[in-house]
């Protein structure tokens, strides 16, 4: 499971060292990811060891997110003062965009 | 008090303290996600960011000292989104079946989820920071801070609008789609992927496996549109 560790921290050091040699404007994890997908595809199986890795890091997803999240503090000012707008866009634009993202698949999708 | 002050300052200087803050407020979120059978409104990631933001203004901690520690949990997001290529490869059948309502849904709603966003806070006469740092707000936190640093705005504060914005889809995204009748795992799951990336799929990844790795490949497949469309956008409107 160690090894698989490995791989994932291996594969995003590719993404990273992909992006810095091409300048693509995709960050570096993203192409991480797009490589263990094609890996997995070529190899035709998840081995165990990476489904525990894997499994493991997915578990604790949300965990990952809050030390970001908490920078919320350097912003008070600049979100006090700009509350409407804000809240607008991030509350009501996000779900609008869900409501609309849902619906375009359920009309496209037939495979269902 | 000054004792406890003190020690305070003393182990602030170690990483040990934001990465303890961290793992308790979560752990109790947790607990407390569970203990209500994982009602959106229980949200973990909510819970921990109003409380730990609340403790550092409690005991006057300032965010870059609690993020010496937290750094290293924010480090594993890298590592964590390579990872989301396994759900997807399991759930390769279904995106075979529906190869092009897939990226035909996330370009629509990728564009969607920029237009959306930077037109509702300009009308709302949000300055031009706000504007370009909203505009990458549905995407993963990595991406989107890479993509405002690009287009002119703050990386910070778009971490801070990401995140919020896959809060918002974790806790109220489900309720939103019953509501205009899509109840497809694929069609939910995609959706909030779109919208609130990894929160959002975190959210998903707990309710149902279909509809978390859809949520995952929304999330994935959106970070590389946003990535490509919207510096494009910005030549466009400059």
């Amino acid at each position: 499971m160690l090894m698989y560790f490995f791989l994932l921290c291996a594969l995003q050091l590719v993404g990273e060292a992909i992006v810095f040699l091409t300048g693509a404007p995709i960050p570096g994890p993203v192409i991480g990811m797009a490589l263990l997908l094609l890996i997995l595809i070529v190899k035709n199986g998840v081995p165990d060891g990476l489904d525990q890795a894997a499994g493991g890091l997915l578990k604790i997803l949300s965990l990952l997110f809050i030390p970001a999240g908490v920078g919320v503090s350097l912003h008070f000012n600049l979100i006090a003062a700009e509350w409407l707008p804000i809240s607008a866009a991030v509350f009501g634009a996000t779900l609008l965009t869900i409501a609309f993202s849902g619906l375009v698949m359920k009309l496209l999708d037939k495979s269902s | 008090m000054t004792l406890l002050t003190d020690l305070w300052a003393h182990l602030a200087q170690t990483p040990l303290l934001g990465i303890f803050v961290t793992l308790g407020c979560f752990c109790a979120g947790n607990w407390m996600y569970q203990k209500t059978n994982q009602h959106p409104l229980a949200n973990p990631v909510l819970f921990s960011i109003i409380t730990i933001t609340f403790i550092l203004w409690i005991t006057k901690t300032d965010y870059l000292t609690y993020f010496d520690g937290a750094k290293y949990i924010h480090f594993l997001l890298g590592p964590a989104t390579v990872a989301l290529a396994v759900p997807l490869y399991k759930n390769l059948h279904h995106v075979k079946a529906a190869l092009f309502p897939i990226f035909a849904t996330v370009i629509l709603g990728g564009l969607f989820a920029i237009a959306s966003g930077v037109g509702v806070a300009y009308l709302l006469g949000g300055s031009a920071e706000t504007l370009l740092s909203l505009a990458p707000k549905s995407v993963t936190a990595p991406v989107a801070m890479g993509l405002s640093d690009i287009i002119g705005g703050t990386p910070s504060l778009t971490a801070v609008l990401v995140i919020l914005s896959g809060v918002t889809g974790a806790v109220l995204g489900g309720a939103v789609l019953s509501l205009v009748g899509v109840k497809d795992k694929k069609a939910r799951g995609i959706a909030v992927g779109i919208a609130s990336h990894g929160i959002g799929t975190a959210r998903k990844l707990n309710v149902h496996e279909t509809a978390g790795a859809f949520a995952g490949l929304g999330m994935g497949l959106n970070a590389l549109a946003t990535a490509l469309l919207l510096p494009l956008l910005m030549l466009f409107f400059t």
